[in-house]
């Protein structure tokens, strides 16, 4: 499975038909302690780098770009009443929705995960 | 009356600790160019001057009118201890509670004023309360767009004029539709309403008592907008609400009002509050601040304001409203008001209300050629028709020392011989035979 | 502390009311009633007063502690304008509203009309209208003036400009009447970067808005140009006057060349703040804006009595009930004449004084992001305390258990670790120094023992509440 990261700290996993997305360790971190996640509507059409959810801290709030073009295929329903989960794993367990993705070039616009640990050390 | 306490001596070492020779070298970044033109004020005084102007401009207002008026303000008792416990220092000269570990007056109460709130009209859900009830209504307006993600609101006619202006004001650059029902028989035109409501309709608006005083029943029309995937806002009188079924029970999703009937007084029309109450599941969706309860680290209760990634500070332009502050100091007296007379006596208060306006109501219709205009049951206010333009009547009562009621010509088309009476508990029955009397010899 | 809903004892009673003095009227019907009265509080009036008396001490406040909230303007509030208001308090704001009301309403028609004037004279523009009721109000009522300005020309704006450390209402009110935001960065200088500024501007823009002294405090030297440029585009220029105890009596915005502005009158004239409101937030314009102003509007007319003009077809519309929040504005009405000239200048001379001393006696100690003349507040970063772990929170708690309400903390956004001071013009030099010492104090401690300021505040009821908690459980109100 491949991993690419956007500049805004969202990541996709790519894994042949199901692609995940969700936010960095590193953008979690930052929020702080995660109190809601608005997630998509299962169906959603979304292109490169548009909204695709957003997600709320104490004091803070935050769009979610969505790494790729695609439809959401499903969204992950544990975040509505434990979006805590978000901070505990952002990477694993706190993904936030699936994609079909419809142009897989477009990953060049990513980072992989070194070039993205490079980018985060810029900050 | 300068309050700036430092010397010209102190002055003089605070300017050398700084390294400048005079203040106007601290505003030596301003350009020449840019300084004021004019500032042509007149010269200062001290505050007993000013008193004695204050009360001169006063003095120039009529004084003791009697008000059978209300059109969104009224004219209520506001029991003394109100006023004193309001003007404690450490409750009007605070700020808002940032840091709630020395906010804790101002949290707490205003958690209480929720509390009281929610209890009043029925829902799970409170902020801390908005600015008036005209624009809580905007605000509840907008917030059945953003949770629905229609456009279109059906807003009935018998909804106060000033509050539906402030609505078309509030949404004038939006994209919305605005589809208003005119009234019947100064009470909601049932079937007109129902028929307006359709499936890109966000939400239905309604008073109660409107503004013709009647009561309008809500659970009909609840379940239509709900059918049709709407929401019901109802604007309820909260003196009302001490004998009136709560707007959750008859199906409300939001409920909003004005406050200032709530121990706050007349004051020619501000400050109040107005607030916005709603089901649990809408709480994000709530505009302005919001006071939560938690726990401090030694797991102690206490109140913060929560919810904060809804508001301007942190979402910005994304935010559900721009509202900053909220009138907490109006609704802690609100607060206060409710705490004093409790339970059993707001029950009374609205009792003492309606006793009233009935009483009126019978001795006015009695006079020859006037008439109730609707039917329906009504709480402290009704609508007349008078045999001639109401217009002239009212000035003419005025110039007794009488406000007499609202001449409704200029808001409704059609109704220029009606007017709307307001009799609260504070109008003795002296005086409201001394208006029958004057309104027979009126006309 | 127990909720009052915590002691209410069935059967207890507050207040009495007076006995009805009319026949009971005939009950309405069951189903238009509540069945049960609402669970409000059943105390005592001395169970009440105690109740609230106490929770008045758990707050600070300016009467009680020395409160440089940046951005706020805590200034004393005098006692001689609540009697002010108190004076204005019986009266019915529908009054002049009625046939032949208007006469009956002279003295606070008048006091209206002449609180317009006399910040219309303050601040150099054309007109004012009392209506909004509280500083982001007044940002919404003047956006939604620039919005019927344009489409009055016929001109297609779709965009709103706002500087990156502009306070957040500033795009929520530009959002909220439907205007795309654009927002440029704060260059080195402490103010918009030009070139990124004449980047953004082109014929799609409809406003700039802009707080001037900025929220670092910092007076722009090209206020003048962004006005000009933005007129060369048809684009009008919005006043945030938050700030404005900084510059009266040395810069009047509409002289500057802004088109439309507001004023918080629990800011700057000296009006109480209630614990978060209310406010009030008249706004002045331009002869251009004048058609669009809110309805009703007061005129004086040629025999010098004041009246209600509501005959004006290009209104916005009303924004409010009635006039705006009248009680508020007397007090700053009696605040503006008790000052008068001379005093609104040593105000603001005052004002501007006190940040600098502050300014000058903390920069050994805490980082300053923006090293120049500051105007009226002075913005902080607590950047250098953060190596030793210790964040502008820690020191903000440290603050409170000295007695002091802390300054405004991470605002604005642009600066890490923000810490704003605004002392204002009524805090002696005895009450800076004590202040200055502590905040030396906190620089000290935040090297020696970080722990203490980690820990703090431990003097008040609570320390550190659990916001997170609170966000994620919701509990707004005590379930009765």
């Amino acid at each position: 499975m491949d991993m690419y990261f956007s500049k805004e700290h969202e990541w996709v996993k790519i894994s042949g038909t199901t692609d995940t997305v969700g936010i960095s360790e590193h953008a979690a971190h930052e929020l702080g302690d995660i109190t809601f996640v608005e997630l998509p509507t299962v169906g959603k059409s979304v292109k490169q780098f548009d909204t695709v959810a957003a997600i709320e801290s104490v004091k803070a709030a935050s769009d979610i770009y969505s790494p790729l073009t695609g439809k959401v295929t499903s969204i992950n329903e544990t975040l509505e009443n434990t979006p805590e989960v978000v901070n505990e794993s952002a990477e694993e367990a706190g993904w936030i929705c699936t994609l079909e993705i419809t142009d897989p070039s477009e990953v060049k616009k990513l980072m992989s995960r070194s070039e993205y640990d490079e980018y985060l050390k810029t900050l | 009356m300068s309050y700036c306490p430092n010397t010209p001596a102190e002055q003089q070492e605070m300017l050398a600790a700084i390294g400048v020779k005079s203040i106007d070298d601290l505003f030596a970044p301003i350009p020449q160019q840019l300084r004021a033109r004019s500032f042509d004020l007149p010269a200062g005084m001290s505050e007993f001057e000013m008193l004695a102007k204050m009360t001169a401009l006063a003095g120039s207002n009529a004084q003791g009118l009697v008000h059978f008026i209300g059109g969104g303000a009224y004219d209520h008792l506001i029991p003394t201890a109100v006023d004193h416990l309001a003007n404690r220092a450490e409750f009007y000269t605070a700020y808002t509670p940032y840091q709630p570990e020395c906010s804790q007056g101002t949290l707490q109460a205003l958690f209480e004023y929720q509390t009281a709130i929610c209890r009043l009209t029925g829902m799970e859900v409170s902020n801390a309360s908005l600015y008036d009830g005209g624009t809580a209504l905007a605000e509840a307006a907008l917030m059945t767009l953003r949770i629905t993600g229609r456009n279109r609101l059906v807003v009935d006619g018998g909804v106060n004029p000033f509050h539906r202006q402030i609505l078309e004001t509030y949404l004038e650059d939006i994209d919305v539709e605005i589809v208003t029902i005119a009234p019947r028989d100064a009470a909601c035109d049932r079937a007109a309403l129902l028929g307006a409501i359709n499936d890109r309709t966000a939400g239905v608006l309604l008073q109660t008592p409107n503004f013709f005083g009647t009561i309008e029943e809500l659970t009909e029309i609840a379940a239509a907008a709900h059918a049709a995937g709407a929401l019901l806002v109802a604007s309820t009188y909260p003196v009302a609400l001490g004998m009136l079924a709560a707007p959750a029970t008859m199906g409300a999703d939001i409920a909003v009002g004005d406050g200032q009937s709530l121990g706050n007084p007349l004051s020619f029309g501000g400050p109040a509050f107005g607030y916005i109450a709603t089901t649990k599941k809408y709480i994000r969706n709530l505009p302005g601040r919001i006071i939560g309860e938690t726990v401090d680290r030694e797991g102690r209760r206490g109140f913060v304001l929560t919810l904060q990634a809804r508001e301007q500070h942190i979402k910005r332009h994304k935010a559900t409203s721009n509202i900053c502050s909220n009138q907490s100091l109006c609704a802690l007296r609100g607060l206060i008001f409710l705490s004093l007379l409790g339970k059993e006596g707001l029950a009374e208060m609205a009792r003492l209300n309606r006793n009233k306006a009935e009483y009126a109501k019978g001795l006015l219709t009695k006079i020859a050629g006037v008439s109730l205009v609707g039917s329906g049951p009504t709480f402290n206010e009704f609508a007349l028709r008078l045999p001639k333009p109401a217009a002239p009547i009212v000035e003419t009562l005025l110039q007794k020392g009488i406000a007499a009621g609202v001449p409704l010509g200029e808001y409704y088309p059609g109704m220029e011989n009606c007017l709307v009476v307001t009799v609260t508990e504070k109008r003795s029955r002296e005086e409201i035979n001394l208006l029958a009397k004057e309104l027979e010899v009126a006309l | 502390m127990k909720l009052i809903y915590e002691q209410s004892v069935a059967g207890r009673r507050g207040t009495q009311l007076p006995a009805c003095d009319v026949p009971n009227a005939a009950p309405l019907a069951a189903a238009l009633c509540r069945s049960e009265s609402s669970a409000l509080p059943e105390m005592s009036e001395l169970d009440v007063v105690r109740h609230f008396t106490r929770l008045s001490r758990r707050n600070y406040s300016v009467d009680t502690n020395f409160y440089p909230l940046g951005s706020c303007t805590m200034k004393y509030n005098s006692k001689g304008l609540e009697a002010a208001a108190d004076l204005m308090a019986p009266y019915h704001p529908m009054t002049p509203l009625l046939p032949g009301g208007e006469a009956l309403a002279q003295g606070c028609l008048g006091m209206l009309h002449g609180l317009g004037s006399l910040l219309s004279e303050i601040t150099g523009m054309d007109e004012v209208t009392t209506q909004p009721l509280a500083g982001a109000h007044g940002e919404m009522t003047g956006m939604l003036l620039v919005a019927a300005y344009h489409r009055a020309k016929g001109n297609r704006k779709k965009y709103v400009i706002v500087p990156d450390s502009s306070h957040g209402t500033n795009p929520a009110s530009a959002a909220m009447v439907g205007y795309e935001i654009i927002t440029i960065p704060t260059a080195p200088y402490g103010d918009m970067d030009m070139e990124a500024f004449r980047a953004a501007l082109n014929d799609e823009t409809a406003a700039v808005m802009m707080t001037c002294p900025n929220t670092l405090g910092l007076f722009n030297p090209h206020v003048k140009e962004i006005c000009d440029l933005a007129h060369g585009v048809d684009a009008l220029v919005y006043y945030d006057g938050a700030n404005l105890n900084a510059i009266m009596g040395k810069v009047r915005p509409g002289d500057v060349g802004f088109d439309v502005i507001h004023v918080n009158l629990h800011k700057t004239f000296g009006t109480p703040h209630g614990s978060g409101g209310p406010g009030s937030g008249p706004v002045g314009v331009k002869s251009s804006l004048v058609p669009f102003l809110p309805n009703p509007r007061i005129v004086r007319k040629g025999d010098g009595s004041f009246a209600i003009d509501r005959d004006n077809p290009r209104s916005i519309g009303r924004t409010a009930n009635f006039f705006g929040n009248f009680g508020v504005m007397a007090k700053a009405y009696a605040y503006i004449i008790q000052q008068g000239k001379e005093g609104l200048i040593r105000v603001s001379e005052q004002a501007v004084l006190n940040a600098n001393y502050i300014m000058s006696q903390l920069k050994a100690y805490y980082d300053l992001p923006y090293d120049q003349t500051c105007m009226h507040e002075c913005v902080f970063s607590a950047s250098r305390q953060l190596k030793h772990d210790v964040h502008a929170i820690d020191i903000a708690k440290y603050l409170i258990d000295q007695g002091y309400h802390p300054p405004t903390v991470y605002f604005p956004l642009i600066v890490k670790e923000a810490i704003m001071i605004e002392p204002t013009e009524t805090e002696s030099k005895a009450t800076l120094d004590a202040f200055i010492e502590t905040m030396i104090e906190a620089a000290k401690l935040a090297e020696s023992n970080p722990e203490i300021l980690k820990a703090a505040p431990v003097t008040m009821p609570i320390s550190r509440l659990d916001e997170t908690k609170a966000a994620r459980e919701q509990n707004v109100c005590c379930i009765g």
